[in-house]
């Protein structure tokens, strides 16, 4: 197989400026010229939709789908809401884009508002990325000055404006509806859905929301056809009826113990393996892993066993994790401690639950708890049956909670009780007791 | 008199015609205050409501929601350092460099330093996983921080006020 040339990393892998000058000299703004002079809002949605692209942001839903969800002839106004609140743990592929090559990702976000007649996008980036903000806000500058938003863009009579919202320090605010309420100004909680974003979502009014991802994906499928796009990845599991492809490139961020962490770009499909062997450098001080959290810490664990899982949309639920999520592995090595590892996920959890469910601000606070006194040395055999117990019993899929952060809050610790039980029982028969650092401080955590 | 400046008024209401709800400058609002007093006094939150048009009870209800923000009894030092404790960063000493800094400087996680120069925070992910361990200052990422890099990035913050 011919090596993979990158799409999206392509500008950045070759240090190119984020400049709007330098931008266009490397092609760029050449979708949106090209779809203001040839192609009707429908051809864009039509072109998304045949391109089969799954939304990066974590759900995979097929973006030229949702877009058609739009009500039809609505006389406005309708939102586009760009999600860069990027929260998820050991995922950082939005930030790279948006630091490093913002004006890819801004083309995509007027050719979306083209697509869905939106007249505003507002993008919610979470407050740590200072830096991604500074490079955006002058992006954005650089394109009203050369009059790429702003009113009668191009001539062509289409009117758009992008701002930017800070978000402050919430992960759930990055969950479709609670980043909403949040950009109204209000307190970051989901809301019961029905009705969707796209019928009555930001200010009450039709709205969609995208992943960061996904809009630079929408530049160059309009820039090189849905063909293009499709040719790229794999095709539907013929097994999986509810498979719909997992086609294009994507951003896959490797971290943890490896000796090259980072982001890098390829097809969809690539395994574990690969990714730890032969783009992050191998696991770090010649040891072997113990397993991986593919996909951000809310889409469970993988043994070791496990690595050749190709990491496409249906690929992780074939060992029982969620799904693809972020597309973010964290690769822990055969000497760190299981119950350090989900005492730290639990904790994530439990300090972001949003606390309107009851299951969810109460099952995740139990389970950092259980997994604290685990960890302690104080843990009983019963504990595994409590833990597994709730995790299994959180969630919009047990049918308990409004959003899907409890979910992801009790995917890893139902993975690790099956797949990891001998060593969760070895540890609490022995009594072990973790030799973390968040253990030696006293009065902290 | 008005508490708030007029410049940062200014500012609050310059964001007004981006959105077709006030409420929707209340983040906003609070950032601006927040990044220029160092936290959000009682009265900032009154004069904030007053401007979008809300009862100080909402704005209050909504930067509370927001661990982030801080009230005047817990006003922040002058920069504010980050140290992320989540997987990728936990798992490469990122709980041992919050440790260090906490014996640095002589405070918990969330307290100021008496010279008011740095508060010391625990974070999650802050998105900067491939250079675990990474902290912030204020917004900005620092990657791959050991114990002596740890030192000089506390050394400059003392050093220029
Ligand atoms: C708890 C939670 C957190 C989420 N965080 C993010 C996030 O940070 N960024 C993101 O794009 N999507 C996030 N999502 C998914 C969004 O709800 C939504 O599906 C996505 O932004 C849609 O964009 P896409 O269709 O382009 O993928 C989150 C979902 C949940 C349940
Ligand atoms: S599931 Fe958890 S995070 Fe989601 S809305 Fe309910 S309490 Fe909030
Ligand atoms: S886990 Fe520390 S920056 Fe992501």
């Amino acid at each position: 197989m011919t090596e993979f040339e990158p799409v999206l990393l392509k500008r950045i892998s070759k240090k190119a400026s984020p400049s709007l000058d330098a931008y266009r000299a490397d092609g760029g703004y050449r979708a949106l010229t090209k779809a203001l002079n040839e192609m009707t809002p429908a051809y864009v949605v039509d072109s998304v939709k045949a391109s089969g692209m799954r939304g990066r942001g974590g759900a995979g839903f097929p973006c030229g789908v949702k877009w058609t969800f739009l009500p039809k002839d609505h006389p406005g106004p309708i939102y586009l809401c760009i999600n860069a609140d990027e929260s998820e743990p050991c995922t950082f592929n939005n930030r790279i884009l948006m630091e490093e090559d913002p004006h890819q990702v801004l083309e995509g976000v007027v050719l979306a508002c083209y697509a869905i007649g939106a007249k505003t996008a507002y993008f919610y980036l979470r407050y740590e990325y200072g830096r991604a903000y500074r490079a955006l806000q002058k992006a954005i500058d650089e394109m009203y000055a050369a009059g790429l938003l702003g009113k009668n863009i191009m001539g062509k009579g289409l009117d758009c404006d992008i701002f930017l919202h800070r978000g402050a320090g919430a992960y759930i605010c990055g969950e479709e509806t609670g980043l909403i309420e949040s950009l109204e100004g209000k307190r970051g909680w989901p809301r019961i859905k029905p009705p969707f974003p796209a019928i009555e979502g930001a200010f009450r009014k039709p709205t969609i929301v995208n992943n960061v991802e996904t809009m630079a994906c929408v530049t160059h499928i309009i820039d090189r056809g849905a063909d293009w796009f499709k040719s790229i990845g794999v095709p539907p599991d013929p097994k999986n009826p509810r498979d719909a492809g997992s086609y294009g490139p994507k951003l896959y961020c490797i971290s943890g113990h490896v000796n090259n962490p980072g982001c890098v770009e390829l097809p969809l499909g690539v395994t574990v393996r690969e990714l730890i062997d032969k783009h992050g450098g191998g696991v770090w001080k010649g040891r072997k892993a113990k397993g991986v959290i593919p996909g951000g810490i809310s889409m469970g664990i993988m043994t070791e066993a496990e690595f050749d899982t190709p990491l496409d949309f249906n690929g992780p639920g074939k060992v029982g994790c969620l799904g693809l999520g972020t597309a973010a592995i964290t690769v822990f090595d055969d000497q760190t401690s299981i119950v350090d590892v989900l005492y730290g996920i639990a904790r994530f959890f439990a300090h972001e639950s949003c606390g309107q469910c009851t299951p969810c601000r109460e099952g995740t606070g139990w389970m950092m708890k259980i997994l604290d006194r685990m960890r302690k040395g104080l843990g009983r055999v019963e504990d595994l049956k409590i833990l597994d117990d709730v995790a299994k019993s959180i969630g919009i899929m047990p049918g308990t909670t409004i959003c899907g952060l409890a979910d992801g809050a009790g995917w890893p610790i139902k993975n690790a009780v099956q797949k990891f039980r001998s060593e969760l029982e070895e540890y609490i028969r022995k009594g072990e007791r973790s030799t973390a650092a968040s253990l030696q401080m006293v009065g902290a955590h | 008199m008005a508490f708030l400046s007029e410049s940062i008024r200014k500012r609050i209401e310059d964001y007004i015609p981006r959105y077709p709800s006030k409420q929707a400058v209340t983040l906003p609002a609070l950032h601006i205050v927040h990044d220029e007093l160092r936290c959000v006094p009682r009265q900032a939150i009154r004069e904030i409501a007053e401007i979008l048009g809300l009862s100080s009870a909402q704005v209050h209800d909504t930067m509370t929601f927001y661990q982030f923000f801080r009230e005047e009894d817990q006003k922040l030092g002058k920069a504010r350092l980050w140290v992320c404790r989540s997987l990728a960063c936990q798992i490469r000493g990122g709980e041992e460099l919050l440790n260090h800094l906490c014996d640095k400087l002589h405070v918990q996680p969330g307290g100021t330093t008496p010279d008011g120069k740095i508060t010391l925070e625990f974070a999650e992910c802050l998105g900067a996983c491939e250079g675990a361990p990474a902290v912030m200052i204020d917004d900005e990422h620092v990657h791959n921080v050991t114990n002596e890099k740890a030192d000089e990035v506390i050394n400059e913050l003392r050093g220029n006020p």
